[in-house]
């Protein structure tokens, strides 16, 4: 029984070792510094709290060890028996006190700070939905979607990881440095939470509701994030990535963003006059299902059970044109399956549509016109 | 002096006095045992669902299960761990123990006894067996918030709901029970500032959980009429709020936890003392810090909410409470300390495992103090470090805890001695397993990971590994347990009535076993112990 | 010790048993039958309504088996003063979780009408919210018109409602007057006052139904008609359902009183069953200030 307090002892030694071999050094231990004034900020009051807890902890259970290592039976036979004293408890009643004063006068400080959205130069409307971001550019009038572009050949194994794996997306929100910014975060379906722990900006998107989050990035780069609200299945899958340039670049990636638009919209009228051969649009097709529709419906279009339905046999993709384009341009409210006509343009929800009725088995050889999605906008 | 209408049951089969025993019982020891079973099967039960996700968990990249059925491993998990592992644990304890420490003769009322814990297998077995159905298990996680549960929820989620309602119903009438035994049968001669400390932090609890389940229910209930009434408490766009879902949660919720650490609390308080040698310190304060700990409980709710975008002054208002709740549980772990201060101890299974309840349970209380600072909550939030705070006060908090009292009180129950040597190689595997698989999660919460991702990036996959390495260990941990649990039951060396040369008070003064009947008259309080700890007593059963 | 009280410990009873079988038969009823009759979920085929039903039937069959018993342990003489106490005291912290039951379902009232629609109206730091996702609407309580466009009409306070407010007070006072004829053992006086409780509960439920009727067929007021809708049916609807429990026991009472059960210093179930109707009407006062006039 002697070596009670001993085998603590090197039990903590030995998880201190541990902590320090050299797999586990190259990990960071500590909360992320962050770029901004403020994510430096809340670093310094994890610091402050961590270390009075330490502090606290190394005094009590200091006092334990000794404790447990010089009054136990074999050095101390005969136990004292105080058991009461009212000074004692009111002196370890009133110092937590102050400590604690102590540690909530910066946060709150800090806090006041976070809370106020005023005067914002620039100001982003981050809409959520399963399992995507779209941010707008309230002034601007520019607005974009953001999904992961992690291929899942590498989250099934089959691919080797890359650098950035599940924190990469096709088009990451462009934010200028040395701006106060603004992020409006809303949701169309369940709640969602968009965090970048560099800029410390956490904020749940809720929908119904809009809630208001602020940053001033000094440092040009790229941050990565995720999603920390449960948002269902792919809620793993909703990384958020920002791109922060210095303010010329960011002026002339808007002017870039204009010029992009006003083509886009050019292809747009040039797609709908041609008429496109099946051939072409199941290739297309195969590529967008592939990117958005496969994580549901399953790349096989054999769905999941009665969550997700089949697509292969399935009565819509089978049945009637009209009813097809209608549920995958507007969805079905209340279920997971969203309304793709914001999203995806008339070329590829014609060639989606018409990949759905002609692959797997579905061989309906209808072949749907950009036009046609055009019209039912 | 206590009238039994039934004394003798006819015998008709080995079967019915199987079912006389355990199905119709009134006894709280047999209830308490159905408990403690339940408890424990339900606790193989989520932790091979930990397993499951651990096991995928161990490397970055899909390898074993989907992120559907991530999601309701995590949800059940969570479920069942709270609902059917520690509070059925508890209340088991309560039976068992609570009429043996204040010297009545049974639960105040036994039907209404028997009736609560027979709901239960009903009610878990209702949600395990939503595992199984179309869509698959609730998949939302174990806080359910709406809409995610509503409007986008499985279908099995209204067998969870009725199944909550189910549960609820249990706790509340077991809750009124144990109030009213402590109120009503308690011995004449023991004040309500002589009772143990187990007794008293399981009065507030019953307290609390009177005041907390019809919370749940409502809020249940909520989503039930939303889901199929077309209400809209929920929904922003008939006027409601899907936050006010996770108010009236949380305000069930935060109460919730700590139904789930207060009778954890009186167990330390029981077993300190007995192998320190020495009397509790600070009884009163200990009594007034528990109710100043479930006081402060109702108005914290909001730290469970600090990125969901309320008002500054709620924020700051929910962070000072918060923190305000230190200061009393401060005052136990002080008290623990000077209980042992100066003691003479000795380290069987029990004080160790109620030694490292005291440690890791303050560890977690320091990393809740740190999320309370609301600023740096919100680069905790959501993260691992919450996974990490909470494994902390539940694991070595509230399952130590029950793992401390069964060590401490199986003697008692059973009339033998467990094996010591085996008990202290369980209590060392756990201790390094619990420290290893949830002591990396503070680290890859800092550094940014989320919780309740079935799938991580590349930074985080060492200390993941070193989790599900610790979570196997820790599983393996619990399966010692079980045997030796088992073979304490079949036999041992015989305990005396003492059981612990320093223990103190009514339950060890009737003899290991304890009768089926004990108390019939009520006992004398304090009750003259006898401190000859060779004493053999001749096994008694009624 | 030996005058001190005996504690009847019954030995054992099927009744718990028979009553958690019968709370899983009516949930799984329940949910069956829920999903039988949602749009959503459309489960044809399923026994849902005859399951349920038979749940119902058998929580019925649970509570006057177990009751019984206890009426005859009681006849017999088996309850102490101790026992008796246990009872009160149960009684009174059920009370009590039903209160909180209650709270919720006010909580989402309050929530609702101090911050979820001044919010959504744009109050406070929510102009946004109101700019950008609900710019026609407006803060209005009772809510006439959701933020997604469903319009409705409030109760009026002073018509039914407040009748019923008067019956149910009326009858509070009926039977703390059964009860003190009780005491005073006037038979014939107690029957006649709480046979007077008995058919005031069943007015009261009566114009509620009559007040559901006009809620739906004349004012558009429905579970659907957003948040007010909803706090209304909640509260209104859980408080029915009290009453129409309070108004079968109270009926139960009335033929146990028939039949000659309790006398003037033993009837705790009559009290029991009285607390239980003064909480129920105190809640509907609650319910008639908050619900219906302010
Ligand atoms: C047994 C259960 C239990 C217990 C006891 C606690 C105790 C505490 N918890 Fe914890 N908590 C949970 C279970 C529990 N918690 C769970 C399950 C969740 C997650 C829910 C979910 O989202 O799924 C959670 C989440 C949670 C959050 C939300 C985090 C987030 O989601 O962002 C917060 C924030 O404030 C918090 C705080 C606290 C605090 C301040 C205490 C305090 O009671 C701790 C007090 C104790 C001490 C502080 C240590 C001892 C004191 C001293 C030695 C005195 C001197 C010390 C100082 C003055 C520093 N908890
Ligand atoms: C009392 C409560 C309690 C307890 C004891 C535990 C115990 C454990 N918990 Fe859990 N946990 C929660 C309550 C609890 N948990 C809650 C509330 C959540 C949040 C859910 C949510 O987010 O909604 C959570 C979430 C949670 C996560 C987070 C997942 C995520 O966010 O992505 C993880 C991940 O590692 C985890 C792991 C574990 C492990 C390894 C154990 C281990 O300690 C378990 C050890 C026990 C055993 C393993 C049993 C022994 C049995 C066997 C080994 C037999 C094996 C059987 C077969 C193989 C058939 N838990
Ligand atoms: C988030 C998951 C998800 C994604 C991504 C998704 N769907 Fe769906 N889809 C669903 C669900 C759920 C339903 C079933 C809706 C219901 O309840 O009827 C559905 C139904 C459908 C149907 C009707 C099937 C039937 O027979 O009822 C079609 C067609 C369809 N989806 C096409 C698509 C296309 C095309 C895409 C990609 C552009 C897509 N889906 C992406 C979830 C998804
Ligand atoms: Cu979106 Cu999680
Ligand atoms: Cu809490």
């Amino acid at each position: 029984m002697t070596s009670i307090a001993s085998t603590l002892k090197n039990g903590l030694m030995l998880m201190v070792l541990w902590g320090l071999s050299d797999t586990v050094l190259a990990a960071a231990l500590d909360m992320r510094a962050g770029v901004t004034d403020m994510s430096q900020r809340i670093q310094w009051l994890h610091h402050l709290s961590l270390w009075i807890c330490v502090v606290m902890g190394v005094l009590v259970f200091g006092a334990m060890f000794y404790s447990m290592y010089a009054h136990r039976r074999s050095k101390n036979p005969v136990p004292a028996d105080f058991h009461e004293s009212l000074s004692v408890e009111i002196a370890w009643t009133l110092i937590p006190v102050l400590i604690l004063i102590g540690m909530a006068i910066p946060a709150t400080t800090t806090l006041i700070e976070i809370e106020d959205n005023s005067d914002a130069d620039l100001t982003i409307l981050i809409t959520a939905s399963q399992w995507k971001w779209h941010y707008q550019y309230l002034e601007a009038d520019i607005g974009y979607y953001s999904n992961m572009s992690t291929p899942s050949e590498q989250i099934q194994n089959l691919e080797p990881k890359g650098e950035h794996y599940l924190l990469e997306v096709d088009n990451p929100l462009v934010l200028p440095t040395n701006k106060k910014v603004r992020f409006l975060t809303a949701s169309n379906d369940v709640i969602h939470s968009w965090w970048v722990p560099d800029f410390a900006v956490k904020q749940d998107a809720i929908p119904g509701f809009i809630n208001e989050a602020w940053a001033r990035i000094p440092v040009p780069g790229i941050y990565r994030g995720q999603c920390t609200e449960l948002c269902g299945k792919d809620h793993a899958y909703m990384p958020v990535v920002v791109e922060v340039r210095p303010e010329a670049e960011f002026d002339k990636w808007i002017e870039d963003q204009r010029i992009a638009r006003e083509l886009a919209s050019g292809q747009a009228v040039a797609d709908r006059a041609k008429t496109w051969t099946m051939a072409e649009l199941m290739e297309i097709g195969e590529r967008v299902f592939m990117e958005h529709c496969a994580t549901c419906h399953e790349s096989d279009g054999s769905g999941q059970g009665s969550t997700y339905p089949a697509l292969a046999g399935g009565d819509i993709p089978t049945g009637p044109i009209a009813a097809h384009i209608e549920r995958v341009m507007f969805g079905k409210s209340d279920t997971e399956m969203q309304s793709w006509a914001p999203q995806l343009s008339d070329l590829e929800i014609a060639s989606v549509i018409t990949y759905e009725r002609n692959a797997w088995g579905n061989a309906t050889a209808d072949v749907i016109q950009p036009r046609t999605i055009y019209a039912a906008r | 002096m206590v009238a039994r209408a039934e004394d003798v049951i006819p015998q008709r089969s080995a079967l019915w006095a199987f079912i006389t025993r355990w199905l119709l019982t009134t006894n709280h020891k047999d209830i308490g045992t159905l408990y403690l079973w339940l408890s424990f099967t339900l606790f193989f039960t989520a932790g091979a669902m930990a397993m499951a996700m651990r096991l995928e968990l161990f490397e970055p990249g899909l390898q074993f299960i989907e992120p559907l059925f991530y999601n309701q491993m995590l949800t059940m998990h969570g479920l069942l761990m709270v609902f059917g592992v520690v509070m059925p644990g508890f209340v088991g304890l309560a039976n068992w123990q609570i009429p043996l420490m204040i010297g009545a003769p049974d639960m105040a009322l036994p039907r209404l006894n028997n009736f609560s814990f027979w709901i239960l297998p009903f009610a878990f077995g209702l949600l395990i067996s939503s595992l199984f159905m179309d869509g698959g298990a609730p998949n939302f996680g174990w806080t359910f918030y709406a809409p995610l549960s509503t409007t986008y929820g499985p279908p099995s989620t209204d067998f969870f709901i009725l199944g909550v309602h189910m549960m609820g119903i249990s706790s509340v009438l077991g809750a009124i029970n144990i109030i009213v035994t402590i109120f009503n049968l308690r011995t004449p001669s023991m004040k309500l500032m002589d009772m143990p400390l187990f007794v008293w932090t399981w009065l507030i609890t019953a307290f609390l959980l009177i005041m907390v389940m019809p919370v749940l229910a409502g809020a249940v209930t909520m989503m039930l009429t939303d889901r199929h009434f077309g209400t809209s408490f929920f929904s922003a766009a008939g006027g409601g709020d899907p936050l006010m879902f996770q108010h009236i949660f949380w305000f069930f919720g935060h109460p919730e936890v700590y139904i789930l650490i207060l009778p954890g609390f009186g167990i330390a308080s029981q077993i300190i003392p007995t192998f320190a040698r020495k009397k509790l310190f600070g009884y009163h304060s200990m009594v007034y810090a528990t109710a100043a700990i479930a006081g402060l409980s109702f108005v914290v709710w909001g730290h469970h909410m600090f990125a969901t975008g309320m008002p500054l002054a709620t924020e700051l208002f929910f962070m000072y409470a918060t923190m305000l709740i230190a200061v009393p549980t401060g005052v136990k772990v002080f008290n623990w300390v000077a209980t042992m201060w100066r003691g003479s101890m000795t380290f069987e299974t029990p004080m160790l495992f109620a030694i490292g309840f005291v440690i890791l349970f303050t560890i977690g209380g320091f990393s809740g103090l740190m999320l309370a600072l609301v600023p740096a909550d919100f680069q905790y939030h959501d993260t691992m470090f919450v996974v990490a705070h909470f494994h902390y006060v539940l694991y070595p908090g509230a399952i130590f805890g029950t793992m401390a009292a069964v060590y401490y009180w199986i003697p008692k129950w059973t009339g033998h001695m467990y094996d010591e040597r085996l008990g202290k190689i369980h209590f060392w595997m756990a201790v390094i397993a619990v420290n290893l698989t949830f002591f990396p999660m503070h680290f890859t919460g800092l550094a940014g990971m989320p919780r309740r991702i079935v799938d991580y990036s590349l930074q985080f996959a060492d200390f993941n590994m070193v989790s599900s390495i610790g979570a196997g260990i820790l599983g393996l941990s619990q399966v010692l347990f079980l045997y030796i649990v088992v073979k304490t039951i079949r036999g041992g060396e015989k305990a005396t009535t003492q059981v612990w040369e320093g223990a103190d008070g009514l339950e060890w003064t009737v003899p290991s076993p304890a009768p089926r009947h004990t108390f019939e008259t009520p006992p004398e309080f304090p009750p003259v112990m006898n401190r000859d700890a060779d004493e053999r007593t001749p096994v008694s059963t009624t | 010790m030996s005058e001190a009280p005996r504690y009847h410990v019954p030995h054992s009873s099927p009744w718990p048993i028979v009553g958690s079988c019968a709370l899983f038969v009516t949930a799984f009823g329940a949910v069956n039958f829920i999903h039988q009759t949602s749009e959503k979920i459309g489960a044809e085929g399923s026994f849902g309504k005859p399951i349920f039903y038979t749940g119902l039937a058998m929580i019925a069959f649970m509570f006057f088996g177990w009751f019984g018993t206890v009426i005859r342990e009681s006849i017999r003489g088996m309850n102490s003063g101790l026992l008796d106490r246990s009872y009160r005291m149960s009684m009174a912290w059920f009370i009590l979780s039903e209160v909180m039951f209650f709270a919720v379902f006010f909580g989402a009232l309050f929530y609702a009408r101090i911050i979820s629609v001044p919010w959504l109206a744009g109050a406070g730091t929510n102009l946004e919210t109101h700019l950008l996702l609900w710019p026609d609407f407006a803060e209005t309580w009772p809510l006439f018109m959701t933020p997604s466009g469903d319009a409705t009409q409030a109760m009026e306070a002073w018509g039914l409602p407040f009748i019923n407010t008067v019956i149910l007070v009326t009858s509070s006072v009926t039977v703390t007057f059964a009860h003190w004829a009780l005491k005073k053992n006037q038979r014939i006086l107690l029957g006649a006052w709480l046979g007077l409780t008995v058919a005031l509960g069943a007015t009261f439920l009566t114009l509620q139904v009559v007040e559901y009727i006009h809620a739906y067929t004349e004012l558009g007021l429905s579970l659907g008609a957003g948040i007010y809708g909803s706090t209304f049916f909640m509260l209104t609807g859980f408080h029915g359902a009290h009453v129409t429990m309070g108004t079968i026991m109270l009926t139960v009472m009335l033929c146990r009183v028939l039949t000659g059960h309790f006398t003037s210093d033993n009837h705790f179930a009559f009290e029991a069953t009285s607390w239980y109707w003064h909480f129920v009407d105190v809640i509907w006062l609650f319910l008639f200030t908050f619900v219906y006039w302010f």
